[in-house]
């Protein structure tokens, strides 16, 4: 799920001048040049409206992001893409959704393919100061854990010395699974691969002993092994993965619509309004609720957005939780359970800034 | 003299029967036994689950939930999936439009296979049919637009690879004269074009087509995605035919050019009126082979975020709906490949055979 914000230039077990050298080198020049290249760019959100439509990067990940059958993006992320919409459009479909590697992604923004990577990137301290992105609230809180066979006979972590490891390229978890084996001062052999669903078929066909992924992923990975029930996800969590929207530098105004929007969802949990019960909301005399859905336009001028920005995506994606729960919740095939990710009241990590 | 040569070349033994010779080349010797028998019994280990797979225990039709009981090949998430691997995000009540262009492109491809179609007239035919099949794909007369972001699927491969392996062909001529150029200058320069391009993987002018050049161009000036890749591919294609063309040129016997010289035609005339027909026309069984690779090479856009068959294929199984049918989306993109393929090959084939005639 997460971009490594180095490119993949460890040594290769392999020899002579690979493709991933010769990428590698492209994306070091890549990044480099867009150091020097970001500050010309003009204001994202100009952009924005004067092409009528957001850009958005999206992986694709079942329940994150994936196209229907219908050829329409779906997924997790995807519907915080139509609530940023409808903040700066009013309509949820302004938006092209473009996927890209995860290898590729972080380039791809720094040269203004996109306006903003919603594809579940960790926020981390280099991509902020050194690559020069602004990240918007955490929309999903994840870490990394670790997939093994159940007879290998393992129950925690350090018991893993010597294993082959099988790890996804160019993200955060290559180099996550390093320090801790090598914090643990056991030896391990990583089997790098760049595709998901390779990862899991070669982890599968039993050419590695550990899957290490985000938890998420790993859950539904466990889904599609042929049999799920041989598998067992180790209790720790090696890795703290705060996956946020991630946008260049230099539109303050952009980066607080993104917080404003995402602040919307959750907000709207918080006050119990729904997708379905958000009009009996509507003749409420709580001055909160008047304010944030609206009734009471004093927010929305103030920001130059529609003042019922925040009405328009609750009715149109539903709040936080409806979201989690459609795509990734319990009841779907991912049936990932809220943990972090429910509201700070109920013992999770979320939490909106006042609306006022 | 002569008869004692005839007389000692050995005498041809009588033609056997098919299925004698059958025999001998299957079982003649103890080791053709040992292969046959390994490969029988290679085959018999083989095909009976593939079978079982692919046809008795796979479900047909029916929702996701069924396939999941099936021990075989879910053939019902092709049926449910069809329109979104050929097609993609590509607006689905004005998916006529892609299906037109691709047809077109596949028909020019084939019309121009045929002999009776190489003259100077099928280029305005496939002047006017890439123009149908690019004002079909982005709307204009045909109907509303559609940004090149939702073209995908099958018409993308194709388009790829044609626009890839035509818009590379008059570039490929001019490298290739260049380099049989007495001009110093511009023949190191169409070497080193040629010579680095072929030294590049396609993949890496991919990576630079689509991360660098953005960066490179200044501020706002945005060059399509689609068009980026599709330039890359062009000027990577080039650089092969051009050396194929360069192949042809030099099988040309010299007496054409000193007859074309002393017919008192210049350089250009000589060249589009007497060698480059003789030339060409020897290289096409080449220039198919590196169509077929063209066309499977298309495939790696998919690391630049571009959505043709493979892509889509594969990422029709991470719909959370019908969830991890990797297997039946990539029998069905290989199908698809397989069939463009072997038509390509039967056709090279039945061409070098036409051409020795």
């Amino acid at each position: 799920m997460r971009t490594s914000s180095q490119a993949p230039s460890r040594p290769s077990s392999r020899s002579g001048l690979s493709p991933r050298v010769l990428i590698a080198g492209a994306l070091s020049l890549a990044i480099g040049l867009a150091l020097t290249g970001a500050a010309k760019a003009g204001p994202t959100l100009d952009a924005i409206k004067a092409r009528g439509s957001i850009k958005v990067g999206v992986g694709t990940q079942p329940g994150f992001f994936s196209p229907d059958s219908n050829g329409r993006w779906q997924g997790f992320f995807v519907d915080f893409g139509r609530a940023l919409s409808i903040a700066v459009f009013n309509d949820p479909d302004k938006v092209q959704f473009v996927a890209s590697s995860p290898q590729q992604r972080l380039p791809s923004l720094q040269s203004g393919e996109f306006d903003i990577l919603l594809s579940g990137v960790t926020q981390t301290f280099t991509r902020a100061t050194k690559l020069g992105f602004h990240f918007g609230p955490v929309v999903f809180y994840d870490g990394q854990g670790l997939l093994v066979p159940k007879k290998l006979g393992v129950t925690k972590g350090k018991d893993l010395n010597g294993a082959t490891v099988c790890v996804q390229t160019g993200t955060t978890g290559e180099l996550n699974i390093t320090d801790f084996f090598r914090q643990n001062k056991i030896a391990f052999k990583p089997v790098v691969i760049e595709e998901t669903a390779e990862n899991q078929k070669a982890f599968a066909s039993g050419r590695c002993d550990v899957l290490t992924q985000d938890s998420s992923d790993l859950a539904i990975t466990r889904t599609q092994l042929p049999k799920p029930d041989d598998y067992v996800l180790l209790p720790e969590r090696i890795s703290k993965e705060p996956l946020a929207p991630a946008i260049r530098y230099g539109d303050d105004q952009w980066l607080e619509i993104v917080n404003w929007a995402v602040y919307a969802t959750i907000q709207a949990e918080e006050l119990g309004i729904t997708q379905a019960n958000i009009d009996s909301f509507l003749t409420s005399t709580d001055p909160t609720i008047r304010r944030f859905l609206g009734v009471d336009p004093s927010l929305g001028e103030a920001a130059k957005l529609d003042p019922k920005f925040a009405y328009t995506i609750v009715k149109t994606v539903g709040n936080y939780g409806e979201i989690f729960d459609r795509n990734v919740g319990p009841g779907t095939k991912v049936g990932l359970d809220r943990g972090f990710n429910k509201l700070w009241t109920q013992g999770g990590l979320l939490y909106a800034p006042p609306f006022r | 003299m002569t008869d004692g040569i005839l007389q000692s070349a050995p005498p041809l033994s009588p033609p056997q029967p098919r299925w004698q010779r059958l025999w001998i080349g299957l079982f003649g010797t103890p080791l053709n036994a040992a292969v046959t028998l390994g490969c029988l019994a290679l085959l018999g280990w083989a095909v009976p689950p593939l079978l079982r797979w692919t046809l008795l225990d796979a479900v047909w039709v029916g929702p996701a939930d069924r396939c999941a009981d099936a021990a075989g090949a879910c053939w019902a998430f092709i049926g449910e999936k069809l329109r979104y691997i050929l097609f993609g995000f590509y607006d689905q009540d004005r998916q006529w439009r892609p299906a037109a262009a691709g047809a077109i492109l596949l028909a020019l491809a084939g019309l121009s296979g045929m002999p009776l179609f190489w003259r100077r007239a099928t280029l305005w035919l496939w002047l006017f049919g890439l123009a149908a099949a690019l004002v079909l794909l982005t709307g204009g007369p045909a109907g509303p637009a559609v940004p090149t972001e939702r073209w995908s699927g099958l018409p993308v491969s194709l388009l790829l690879a044609v626009v890839g392996l035509v818009g590379a062909f008059p570039l490929a001529v001019l490298l290739a004269l260049a380099r049989r150029s007495s001009m110093g200058g511009v023949r190191t320069l169409a070497v080193l074009f040629i010579e680095v391009t072929r030294g590049v993987p396609l993949i890496a002018v991919l990576y630079v087509a689509t991360l660098l050049l953005p960066l490179m161009l200044p501020a706002g000036a945005a060059i399509d995605k689609l068009l980026r890749a599709q330039i890359a591919i062009i000027l990577f294609v080039s650089a092969y035919l051009a050396e194929i063309v360069r192949a042809g040129l030099q099988s040309i016997p010299a007496g054409q050019y000193e007859a074309a010289q002393a017919l008192g035609l210049g350089y250009w005339q000589s060249m589009r009126l007497v060698i480059l027909p003789q030339a060409l026309r020897t290289v096409i069984p080449s220039i198919v082979t590196l169509a077929i690779g063209l066309f499977q090479d298309t495939t790696l856009i998919i690391v630049i975020g571009l959505f043709d068959l493979l892509n889509t294929a594969r990422t029709a199984a991470k719909d959370p709906a019908w969830l991890g049918f990797y297997d039946e989306a990539f029998c069905f993109a290989a199908l698809i490949y397989l069939t463009v393929c072997v038509i390509a090959s039967r056709y090279s084939l039945w061409l070098e055979r036409r051409l020795r005639r």
